[in-house]
């Protein structure tokens, strides 16, 4: 095993303990809660807005790649501030008044999945010591909040008494619904591994080995479930049925528009950095380095790069796949798409689970 | 053809007969025996003229009526057939062959569009391109262009879910109105702002979940009167409006009419002349091709492609614009050969295309063909079947995926076409799939054309010497050529002036756009993009 | 002031007297230091991100499409997010002619784009109704259908000219006010008082 005791990597409580320490000293204990709340929701918005701008320009930049173009180049150093232009622009748009539509909920809808996608952020690990809350069921109640966004998509389309949003929201729930099976059965398959449900006991189990050489051929079946699940689940191609531009214009979000609209926007990019974050922590150890046995010296050095790094550059990695499947496959039809998770995934997964039982009971893994 | 003649005669003794320009034989009839005569052309078996090429409605002031163009495909000959609407210029009436082929139904719309005749039994007869408050019929020759009649408006066009039909009843017409859509259904309207209509189609759409129930197709979003504009212009001025028809197959639209005008007018040109247009034509076709490779894999989500077949197609642009200094509407051949002599460097950038268009389509098939995806969203999807490709008139790739063999190239060749050696590239399947192929293979016999000719064009004058006003005495042409999308006939009236009486354009995607509704009947909404990306109809070019 | 967009020297422009004078329309009434600044933090945005609506009719929406691809790449300069819901466009960029029957249809796109919007009439057709400016069924130009901001030239015009185009609307949104003053807001609301809104017909 492992010794993490002796290892070199900064644990963050080193910097929150004392703050938090400091704050109780002259405060009443809610009073510090409160506090430490509100900076953390201010830091977790900034993240939030800074990862999102940066996903648009990366994917805009990676596709353009894929085409043979530049993307853009021409506002800011490497066009990098592009996004932030957009953001400027979008954040002034005009919200248009709709009649003929249930505005309460036409209202509501995007704040729905902005919401849903930003209570996942709170579980994530980011580094060590550097998580919001740790659970001891917080892949559970990840996986329930990133639910929530289905509802969201549903009312948007229902709402917007629109026939395309209606159809692509229609599409959008009987897709969600089915994946999150596959998902759900997969991140089980792991936590078997595992042993825990606690986000963090996850990322502790996997200091020696991480669980996509541990559980070998069952942990590599899952994977590959849950990138295409997870793909399917963020409404990316070759699954974005719901907003599918040859089809229903704009799908669910089409009468959105200024910054209603922005929040679909950024939440489809934030649901991926989810996604790839979820699979950093179940097969790649979220934000805990690469150790190999034996190797004590590359373990040393490795421990020195921060563990947000480590877990941010892992997702990025794992969400330039997704990107990557979105510019390279057509997108598959309604029908296709449920018979893939109904008769394919579905089935592979139940024995996927069986199997790594099979693995976890007999101590066939590493 | 004399065989048409002689037995027609026997059954119709009041059928005259005459031949038009092209002696194409052209028989007379009176409405009255026009719908046994047709039944009796399509079902003799030595006749079979089982493909409806047009149907040009006519003005000859004395009375309005109708010519068709007929053909067969079994002993691929032609005729047409003159029937005369009563002299009554409020009360036209025809009676319709839209039981006999499919196509007749939507080309009867258009002439009862255009010239007000009536098609008694027509299932379906509703304006086509105007709306249906639009005031006169604009192709007859007394029609009032007075824009006061007809204002531009910005208020919605009325909307009427009802459609006509007109019957016989104790000798006596009788208007019938029947709903075009059930009274449950959930009508989705697609279009005509849409990015899946490849332009300004508007299709309703009768949905039960996501499965297609009915559609009602609805053209004219950009029709432009073309056929009116050019009974106003002379000759070599009505030659710019092809390139803006279909405009992927500019240079083939031209081509043809400039056959047509020096078929008319008894002028010779040059060999140079029609090398050039002849590797113009496939240029472009492969050009047009390549852009529905990349906007039908666009359709189906993978936008990557279309990046990878532009970039052929930039490179075909490049050597257009070396010769005929545009990029999209060159105006490049005109009557007597071409405008100007090709670049210098013309036949070294053909081959430099030559060498690289293999390659490229070999990453094409990687990319997409291959795909399992690709493959689930085409194969099997919208089956069309010969018999019914033929009935609905539909050529070109589409037809050929259909297992007809309706290259005009092969057909009635024309320019030098039957000297060169090349495959028409015809497939069974009748699916989208099969269509796809259909014009991934054609780019490489086109390109098998442009490789027999880069070393064999030959020295002369590019163009003959032809009056600058040209004056075709009178008679009647018709001429079809192979355009990228299907067979496009021309068909001009000539009245001995500088101006065409009567220039019609039979465009392919006109039928291309009719059978939608036929073959996606039950299949899913995604499938209607799949379906309609693979029949690649182009607007401007059906609506004119 | 020079005005420029993306990069490029101000010498590059072609019409500089033009948006010379609309500056100096502007600056006329003096500006405030804050809302000044500020109308310059988000004009920097406005005119750096400009989403066009995918709308084409005829033969300028294929160069549309080439503008888009590899060769000319409007991606540079971040335009290529074309929006097929108006309600999420900046601009619309009229490609092709507007026949009679797709006036009401064209409207209803205008009315629907949220604002700030802008309007490029791209190609001949667009601008006069151009080669069919004779025939019973074409708008003769799209002028008197919405305000137009830029025209763009050509049959169809080439990608470069496109760029250009929109180079030029960049330059335009740039200077012109977002909080007060005389803006072409005005003038917009002055023109659709001519030209009333069509009520929904439902």
């Amino acid at each position: 095993m492992y010794n993490l005791a002796d290892s070199k990597i900064f644990d963050f409580s080193r910097v929150t303990g004392p703050i938090h320490d400091w704050l109780m000293s002259f405060l009443p204990g809610w009073l510090t809660t409160t506090v430490e709340c509100v900076a953390i929701g201010v830091g977790l918005l900034l993240v939030y807005a800074l990862l999102a701008l940066f996903y648009i320009y990366f994917e805009r930049k990676v596709c353009a790649a894929f085409q043979c173009r530049l993307g853009p180049n021409r506002v800011g150093p490497w066009g990098l501030l592009q996004s932030f232009a957009d953001m400027f622009k979008i954040l002034i748009k005009e919200l248009i008044q709709l009649n003929h539509i249930d505005k309460f909920l036409f209202a509501l809808a995007p704040y729905l999945v902005i919401i849903a996608s930003m209570l996942c952020f709170a579980v994530l690990p980011w580094g060590d010591g550097l998580q919001i809350i740790d659970f001891n069921i917080g892949i559970f109640f990840l996986i329930a909040c990133s639910s929530i966004g289905v509802l969201g998509i549903l009312l948007a389309g229902w709402s917007s008494n629109n026939k395309f949003t209606l159809i692509g929201a229609l599409r959008s729930g009987a897709q969600m619904v089915s994946y999150e099976l596959s998902i759900g059965l997969c991140v089980v398959t792991m936590v078997c591994l595992a042993g825990s449900m606690s986000v963090t006991d996850i990322v502790l189990a996997q200091a020696d080995c991480w669980f996509i050489v541990k559980g070998h051929i069952a942990a590599l079946i899952a994977f590959v479930i849950y990138m295409i699940a997870g793909t399917a689940e963020t409404n990316r191609g070759p699954f974005d049925l719901p907003e599918a531009e040859s089809e229903l214009t704009a799908g669910y979000h089409t009468e959105y528009s200024g910054i209603h609209f922005g929040f679909f926007y950024l939440a489809e990019y934030l649901n991926l950095f989810i996604v790839a974050g979820v699979a950093t922590l179940l097969f790649f150890g979220g934000w805990m380095p690469l150790h190999i046995a034996g190797w004590d010296g590359f373990n040393t050095v490795m421990d020195y790069i921060p563990t947000p790094i480590w877990f941010i550059g892992k997702a990025i990695a794992l969400s330039f796949i997704i990107i990557w499947f979105k510019w390279t496959f057509p997108r598959l039809r309604i029908d296709q798409l449920l018979s893939l998770e109904w008769k394919y995934l579905l089935p592979i997964n139940l024995f996927n689970l069986a199997l790594m039982v099979c693995i976890i009971t007999f101590g066939w893994h590493f | 053809m004399a065989n048409i003649q002689e037995k027609t005669a026997k059954l119709f003794p009041d059928a005259t007969f005459t031949t038009d320009g092209n002696g194409t034989l052209q028989i007379s009839v009176a409405d009255e025996r026009w719908h046994d005569l047709a039944k009796f052309l399509r079902d003799d078996s030595e006749i079979s003229m089982d493909y409806l090429v047009t149907i040009a409605g006519m003005d000859w002031v004395e009375s309005l009526g109708c010519v068709y163009y007929l053909m067969s495909t079994k002993h691929n000959v032609m005729c047409s057939v003159r029937v005369a609407a009563g002299p009554d210029r409020d009360h036209p009436y025809i009676h319709s062959v839209a039981d006999l082929w499919r196509i007749a139904e939507i080309y009867e719309r258009e002439v009862y569009d255009f010239f007000g005749i009536i098609f008694i039994n027509n299932p379906d007869m509703r304006r086509l391109f105007l709306n249906i408050d639009w005031v006169g019929y604009p192709l007859r020759k007394d029609y009032d262009e007075n824009p006061e009649l007809n204002p531009v408006s910005i208020e919605n066009e009325r909307q009427t879910d009802l459609t006509s039909m007109y019957v016989e009843k104790d000798g006596k017409v009788v208007k019938t109105e029947h709903e075009v859509f059930h009274k449950d259904d959930f009508v989705v309207n697609i279009g005509p702002q849409h990015p899946a209509t490849h332009g300004v189609l508007r299709f309703r759409t009768a949905v039960d979940g996501e499965t297609i129930k009915k559609i009602d197709v609805y053209m004219g979003y950009i029709h432009r009167g073309v056929e009116k504009l050019c009974e106003t212009l002379q000759y070599p001025q009505t030659l710019h409006f092809m390139d803006r028809l279909d405009y992927f197959s500019g240079q083939i639209y031209h081509h043809g009419l400039c056959l047509l005008y020096e078929k008319a007018a008894n002028i010779e040109i040059s060999r140079r002349a029609q090398v050039i247009r002849v590797m113009m034509d496939e240029l472009s076709r492969i050009a047009s091709h390549c852009l529905f490779i990349g906007t039908y894999c666009m359709d189906l989500g993978a936008t990557t492609m279309l990046f990878y077949t532009l970039r052929v197609r930039e490179q075909i642009l490049d050597i257009f614009e070396k010769t005929c200094g545009a990029r999209m509407t060159f105006n490049y051949a005109c009557i007597g050969g071409v405008m100007q002599d090709i670049a210098p460097d013309f036949a070294d950038d053909v081959k430099a295309l030559l060498e690289v268009l293999p390659k490229n389509i070999k990453e094409y098939n990687k990319i997409f063909t291959g795909n399992v995806i690709a493959k689930n969203r085409m194969e099997g999807v919208g089956y069309l079947s010969r018999e019914d490709a033929i009935s609905y008139a539909i050529t070109g790739p589409s037809g050929r995926g259909s297992g007809w063999a309706c290259d005009m190239r092969k057909l009635r060749p024309y320019s030098i076409y039957s000297e060169l050696d090349f495959e028409e590239v015809v497939r069974e399947e009748g699916d989208s799939m099969a269509r796809f192929k259909v014009r991934m293979d054609e780019m490489e016999q086109s390109a098998k054309i442009l490789a027999q000719l880069v070393d064999n064009i030959p020295d002369g004058e590019y163009l003959v010497k032809v009056p600058k006003v040209l004056k075709i005495e009178k008679g009647e042409w018709f001429q079809l050529v192979e355009g990228c999308r299907g067979a496009c006939g021309f068909y001009l009236v000539s009245d001995g002036t500088t101006k065409p009486y009567r220039l019609k354009i039979a465009p392919p995607c006109l039928p291309l756009a009719s059978v939608v509704d036929h073959i996606t009947r039950g299949s899913k909404i995604a499938d209607l993009i799949t379906i309609g990306g693979s029949l690649d109809y182009i607007v401007p070019d059906m609506d004119r | 002031m020079e005005v420029t967009t993306k990069s490029m020297p101000y010498e590059a422009f072609k019409d500089n007297e033009y948006i010379e004078k609309l500056v100096k329309e502007l600056q006329e009434s003096g500006t405030n230091v804050i809302v000044g600044s500020f109308d310059k933090l988000i004009n920097w945005g406005r005119s750096n991100s400009l989403w066009p609506l995918t709308f084409a009719t005829s033969c300028c929406g294929i160069e549309f499409v080439s503008l888009g691809a590899a060769r000319f790449d409007m991606a540079r300069f971040g335009w290529e997010v074309a929006r097929a819901s108006p309600r999420q466009a900046d601009f619309m960029m009229v490609a092709g002619t507007i026949v009679n029957r797709m006036v009401p249809v064209f409207r209803r796109l205008y009315d629907q784009l949220a604002e700030p919007k802008y309007v490029i009439a791209c190609g001949s057709c667009a601008i006069s109704g151009g080669p069919f400016r004779k025939s019973y069924h074409v708008a003769k130009g799209i002028e008197d259908i919405v305000p137009v901001d830029v025209f763009v030239p050509g049959c169809p015009p080439r990608p470069e000219a496109m760029i250009y185009g929109i180079m030029q609307l960049s330059r335009k949104v740039k200077v012109e006010r977002f909080f007060g003053g005389v803006n072409r807001q005005e003038k917009r609301r002055e023109f659709l008082e001519e030209h009333p809104v069509v009520p929904d017909s439902k």
